[in-house]
């Protein structure tokens, strides 16, 4: 599968991917996309990256384990979702602020970070089993 | 019922469970001496309810309480009458010395933090279960009881005998537990009634209702195994391997009487029946008789004491059952007596094992000059436990007499209990030994326990004895009260320290006191006789429960073996034989669907995707190797995400994708850890039925499918959707819309389970198969 092409390219095609990841996380709310199917692409990306250069070089590159990172976003979820309690609303209710910066109009809200979290949990999980298949004895 | 104006008392009875979470800091600040402050808790608590006595000598009945789970309609609500109250303060009372006592027994103990915890824990519990009144309440609190018990009993759990009587307490009591879940739970549908107070409110519903039986039965049961009756007694000399401090309040004072206490509790709305007074009875008496044979058989201090609890709640059961006005108002004095005698002579058992390293009567002599403080405590409790004046213990005894007299002269009843009594007097007897016979050989040189050890069991045994010296008004304050509130109509007694006329009772305790006396000269000779007794009969109710132990474990285990035999490809035949079998049967009851197309024509694209993906099915099933048939399984998946694409669903779609490609991915790596042939050979047989399996999914979605599309499409929730995405959830994008906002519980929950399956796969892949050598 090492092919030199293939180890020349993947670095720039999973920082591609993964760019990508966080964009189509982002824009998911109004367009195709969000977080389950960010997590995916950014978990392919450390794939691909995987594939060529091996798990090690993958675990170096994310500097924390994926398992943490899904628990991290399990919790950022589950934060989000109390933090309408804050508000004497229903767990998980969407709270939105609208502030302007600079002229534009940015909708913030807690209804992002849950999305956040459900992209750590998908690419975290996904990343972990498949590293954890890729790694030799 | 008078409302109480400040509901904010409900959580005063929660305080032990505050004071147990900074148990384990302050002991590791402090050490033992923590003890005296943690103390401070239950202290306060004894002088709240006791500020409440003369309300409730008066008739008062405190009720007040706030919604808990109001859609079940279950409250977290307290009831205040005579009988919680005597509960609330021998738990309160009882355990603030406890809590010294503990603070100095387990001093320099590893762990002890944690043991403060947990009885404080238990406190807040059984505390938590006298003064409810939701019904509902009054089990949680119960099964409360039960889980703390659980962990004080194993707390040293690196000992298998600690550990194992743990497990057997659990079993009973949780096991009981549910029992009376049941029969609480057929209370509130037989009578629509949710807390004990309203049961009060309308006693004849239960009795008349026709599931009268199964509620008595169901509540007995629960009180049985909790009270250790028999034959679910031994659990309860087995909790004994639990150090001292909890035998002492937890299997003398408190716990075990909570099964007493629940049938105190629902004696005026279940009792007063053929079924329940028999019951009672007959299983009250039987436990009398088995717990002082046992416990005459005994020489550790601790077994001899479990036994004799064990006997005394028989009797109190049996009390309960006989339930003429003495026979309450006697078990009311019995209960109250015990817990007072029983509490401080394990407190004593505790010190005597604590300053000369062992318990067994056989060795322990002497101790009168060298522990004379204990020995005053032990005294006063062993006269109270043998019934001799001017003890409560006397009283109890002689109004209890009273009460199996007049319930029926010369009865069942009469004649378990003088020989129950007969032979409590000889162990109280027994358990003075100690003190005054010639030592043998002692692990320690003994001498006067510390303060915080003797203080305890000298309180109580004093105030055994002050209540009696002021019995007028420990009868108006307590005891009349509650055994009102037991008999649920005023009882008419007339009890004094000293009997007025020579009548029944007072025969009777002179017969005790004749048949005790005599007993205890010849008590070597018993013991022995008992023990080869048991020999000769070889099982009891204890070798029965490890043995049914046994028999689930291994009938779990044969279960397993048949339905996880390990091996893969079986259950993945099996799981998906069951998904055709569920998709293709239930069409043949509700319709077989009509076989006609609706929508639009498939146009030529569409076809060539469609055959796009059967070639790849095509190859996948031809496939010479494995990696050819996953990347062809990938060839229609893709396909199949063009096709949610082409008809408007490109979050779909965009999934799909990405699930094909990782699957791929996942699929090969896992190829290669496995050590399998890279072709894929079957032998025809099991081709055929894993074709067989396959067409059957196929044929069985392909039903549904149709049902789906010609079923009447209800819009009604797309139409909410789509109108309030954008106004409410700011997001054009619907199917996100719904996944982070309008159901975001779903996808929190999902997530869950993907991170749980995650770790799961994880451990999996870890486990490397024993090597074959």
């Amino acid at each position: 599968m090492s092919t030199v092409i293939f180890r020349a390219i993947a670095p720039h095609l999973a920082a591609l991917t993964f760019l990508f990841s966080v964009f189509v996380l982002l824009r998911g709310h109004n367009m195709p996309g969000g977080g389950f199917i960010g997590g995916l692409i950014a978990a392919s990306a450390l794939a691909i990256y995987g594939i060529a250069y091996g798990v090690e070089a993958v675990r170096k590159a994310v500097l924390i384990h994926p398992n943490t990172v899904a628990g991290i976003g399990l919790v950022m979820a589950a934060l989000a979702g109390l933090a309408a309690l804050f508000a004497s609303k229903p767990f998980l209710t969407g709270l939105w602020f609208l502030p302007e910066v600079s002229g534009v109009k940015l909708p913030l809200s807690n209804v992002l970070v849950f999305d956040i979290g459900v992209y750590l949990v998908v690419v975290g999980s996904v990343a972990s089993i498949a590293l954890a298949l890729e790694e030799t004895e | 019922m008078t409302p109480f104006p400040a509901d904010w008392l409900l959580f005063l009875a929660l305080a032990p469970f505050a004071a147990a979470f900074v148990a384990p800091w302050l002991v590791s600040r402090m050490g033992g001496a923590a003890g005296w402050v943690l103390a401070v808790v239950p202290a306060l608590l004894f002088v709240f309810y006791a500020g409440l006595l003369p309300r409730v000598a008066s008739g008062e009945t405190l009720a007040f309480g706030v919604d808990w789970v109001p859609g079940l309609g279950v409250r977290f609500s307290h009831l205040i009458d005579g009988l919680s109250l005597t509960f609330a303060l021998l738990i309160t009372g009882i355990g603030t010395f406890i809590v010294i006592y503990a603070g100095g027994y387990l001093k320099g103990y590893a762990h002890q933090g944690r043991f403060m915890m947990f009885l404080l824990l238990f406190m807040g519990a059984m505390l938590g279960l006298v003064v409810a009144d939701d019904l509902i309440t009054l089990f949680v609190f119960y099964e409360l009881t039960s889980i703390t018990s659980f962990l004080l009993i194993g707390f040293d759990h690196k000992r298998e005998a600690a550990r194992r009587a743990a497990v057997q307490a659990l079993v009973v009591t949780g096991g009981g537990g549910l029992a009376l879940l049941a029969g609480l739970v057929l209370m509130r549908i037989a009578s629509g009634e949710t807390s004990v107070s309203e049961l009060f409110a309308s006693p004849d519903l239960l009795t008349e209702s026709p599931f009268y039986v199964a509620i008595a039965v169901l509540v007995m049961l629960g009180a049985f195994t909790k009270s250790a009756q028999v034959p679910f007694h031994s659990w309860l000399p087995n909790a004994m391997e639990a150090p001292t401090p909890v035998s002492a309040y937890l299997h003398s004072a408190t716990m075990v009487k909570a099964g007493v206490f629940v049938l105190m509790r629902f004696s005026p709305v279940l009792g007063d029946t053929s079924l329940w007074q028999t019951s009672l009875t007959v299983f009250g008496g039987l436990t009398l008789l088995t717990g002082v044979v046992l416990g005459m058989r005994q020489t550790d201090l601790k077994q001899i004491l479990a036994y004799t609890t064990v006997a005394s709640l028989g009797l109190l059961v049996m009390l309960t059952g006989v339930g003429t006005d003495y026979a309450i108002a006697g078990a009311v004095l019995y209960l109250v007596a015990h817990a007072l005698f029983k509490g401080g002579l394990f407190m004593v058992a505790g010190a005597i094992d604590h300053e000369t390293g062992t318990r067994d009567v056989r060795l322990l002599g002497g101790l009168l000059t060298k522990m004379p403080v204990t020995f005053v405590a032990a005294f006063l409790a062993c006269l109270s436990m043998a019934g001799v004046p001017p003890l409560i213990g006397f009283v109890a005894k002689e109004v209890l007499y009273n009460g199996v007299w007049l319930g029926g002269g010369v009865s069942y009843a009469t004649i378990v209990s003088l020989a129950g009594n007969g032979l409590m007097f000889a162990i109280a007897g027994v358990l003075l030994l100690p003190f005054f016979a010639k030592p043998g050989e002692l692990p320690k040189a003994p001498h006067e326990a510390p303060l915080s050890l003797w203080i305890g069991p000298l309180v109580l045994s004093l105030v055994g004895l002050g209540s009696a010296l002021v019995l007028d008004e420990t009868l108006r304050s307590v005891v009349l009260p509650m055994a009102n509130a037991v008999a649920g109509s005023a009882v008419e007694t007339n009890i004094k320290l000293w009997p007025d006329s020579i009548k029944a009772p007072v025969v009777m305790t002179a017969l005790t006191f004749a048949l005790g006396g005599a007993l205890f000269v010849v008590h070597r000779q018993l013991r022995a006789r008992i023990g080869r007794g048991l020999e000769v009969i070889g099982w009891g109710p204890d070798l029965g429960f490890d043995q049914a132990m046994r028999g689930l474990v291994r009938g779990a285990f044969a279960i397993t073996q048949i339905t996880q035999p390990g091996r893969m490809g079986l259950y993945v035949s099996v799981v998906f034989a069951i998904v055709a079998l569920a998709l293709i049967i239930p069409p043949f009851f509700t319709g077989l669907p009509e076989l006609r197309f609706v929508g639009e024509i498939p146009r030529p694209p569409h076809i060539a995707i469609l055959l796009i993906a059967l070639a790849g099915l095509v190859i996948v099933i031809r496939a010479r190797t494995r990696l050819i048939a996953i990347v062809s399984l990938g060839i229609q998946g893709a396909m199949v995400a063009l096709i949610f694409m082409i008809f408007g669903a490109p979050d779909l779609s965009f999934t799909q994708f990405m699930v094909e490609t990782l699957s791929v991915v996942i699929l090969t790596l896992v190829m290669t850890r496995l050590d399998l042939r890279a072709d894929d050979r079957r032998p025809t047989k099991q081709a055929i039925r894993d074709g067989v399996t396959a067409l059957a999914c196929g044929v069985g979605f392909a039903f549904t499918l149709f049902v789906v599309v010609q079923g009447q499409f209800d819009p009604r929730l797309s139409e909410f959707f789509l109108k309030y995405s954008y106004d409410l959830a700011h997001g054009k994008n619907v199917v996100n819309v719904i996944l982070v906002d309008f159901r975001a519980l779903d996808t929190l929950g999902e997530i869950a389970v993907v991170m749980g399956a995650g770790l799961a796969i994880l451990a999996l892949v870890r486990i490397r198969p024993e090597t074959k050598s």
